[in-house]
């Protein structure tokens, strides 16, 4: 405590602090993201989309250092363009998904939706108990935002705008929600 | 068993941890990993507890009782290390005793909080208790006071508690509303302690329920294969 070592966010790594959800419709899949951008106790960026497009019809949502969730994404990004090229036609899912497992040296595993980042922790209960299956388009969007909005609301590293983008045969739709916007509670 | 249980650390630390032959939860602390819940109604509090109380990965009581009675309509949930939380809570209800004694009343559940701060906050650098202290009394009805880590004390209407409640903030949030009833309070708080059971490792068992209201105490036992099911995958 004696050394004057500055900020933390001078020195801290750049992190996505973040909530992330993704989920399954029959049709398509519809991803969720907040904004927010942390390097230690400030926000860096308030605005930060994190779901990032792989392909046309595959997009991937980002959490943890910022950095190396952009990198692997533009890698992958860059690998199944020239996939695609080669099998002429689009690439699976499946293949976009194995790619980026095999990049992290980590778990693939499908599952009808999933919830990431820091904030994700404080609405395990909320999905387990709201999700349905054979939701629709609509009802999948409606979830995902008062996912994020919970989880916004009580993760501090997790804020700002909800991204939406929804992925179905006929193609991709990416939605912003601002901050005043967003699903409120009964303390609000 | 008192003093087979204090000599156990001890070789524990002799023989190293990190000899297999010394199983983990020897040389851990017991403590309630725990969700617990209590919410206001109209009349009364409802509150709820698993009952898992675990010292490493050893799972030490799958029963365990949390909800611990203070006084005749005040009672308190504990998370965190089992055996401070039972100090505290067995010196508060010393204290409360006594005080409700010179007054020849019932006491107020805002004093019972104030003593638990006042115990937490003392002594908070070799406690780890998370508490909520909830009750009936006359001047303001059902009340829910939460005293966390570091000591400080709050009213809320509704509160959760233990390394269980992270996963349900969320479903809490979104489903608590003011003015809800007893039942419905129940209900609630069953779903969310079935929720955080779910999902986190240190919290489980059976759940425990109390209604505390002017009439006085309702308590019930959910067991495991009766709990709320919510299947996602």
């Amino acid at each position: 405590m004696l050394e004057e070592t500055g900020p933390e966010w001078l020195s801290e790594e750049v992190k996505t602090g973040t909530t992330i959800i993704a989920i399954e419709f029959n049709g398509g899949v519809v991803l969720g993201s907040d904004s927010r951008v942390s390097a230690g106790d400030s926000v860096v960026n308030r605005v930060m989309n994190k779901l990032s497009p792989l392909h046309d019809k595959i997009y991937c949502a980002l959490s943890g250092s910022a950095a190396d969730a952009q990198t692997i994404a533009e890698m992958v990004n860059y690998q199944l363009h020239v996939h695609s090229l080669e099998i002429d036609e689009d690439p699976q899912v499946r293949s976009a998904a194995t790619l980026v497992f095999a990049t992290l040296n980590g778990l693939l595993t499908r599952q009808p939706f999933a919830v990431g980042g820091s904030g994700s922790s404080y609405v395990y209960g909320f999905v387990d108990a709201e999700y349905r299956k054979g939701m629709n388009k609509e009802e999948c969007q409606q979830f995902v935002v008062n996912t994020l909005s919970l989880a916004m609301n009580r993760d501090g590293s997790s804020g700002g705008v909800a991204y939406i983008v929804s992925i179905d045969e006929h193609g991709t739709e990416e939605k912003v929600i601002l901050g005043n916007d967003l699903p409120t509670f009964f303390d609000q | 068993m008192a003093a087979a249980a204090s000599m156990m650390p001890y070789f524990a630390q002799q023989i190293s941890s990190k000899n297999d032959l010394v199983p983990d939860w020897m040389g851990q602390e017991v403590s309630t990993g725990t969700t617990i819940m209590a919410v206001e109604y109209d009349g009364g509090v409802v509150i709820g507890a698993d009952s898992r109380t675990t010292t490493g990965a050893y799972i030490a009581n799958r029963v365990t009782d949390k909800l611990t009675p203070i006084h005749d309509r005040i009672f308190c949930c504990r998370s965190g290390s089992a055996a401070d939380t039972q100090a505290i809570a067995d010196v508060v209800t010393y204290q409360l005793g006594f005080h409700s004694i010179e007054l020849d009343e019932p006491p107020l559940v805002e004093t019972a909080a104030n003593l638990f701060k006042a115990s937490c906050y003392r002594y908070r650098e070799e406690l780890s208790a998370g508490i909520l202290v909830a009750g009936w009394d006359r001047r303001k009805g059902g009340q829910v006071y939460c005293v966390p880590i570091g000591g400080m004390m709050v009213r809320q209407p509704v509160s959760i508690g233990g390394s269980g409640s992270s996963y349900i903030y969320g479903f809490m949030d979104s489903n608590y509303k003011p003015d809800l009833t007893k039942d419905q309070c129940l209900d609630l708080t069953a779903a969310a302690l079935s929720l955080a059971m779910e999902r986190d490792g240190s919290s489980g068992g059976v759940i425990r329920l109390a209604s505390i209201s002017e009439s006085g105490v309702e308590r019930k036992v959910i067991l495991g294969n009766q709990l709320p099911k919510y299947s996602t995958h």
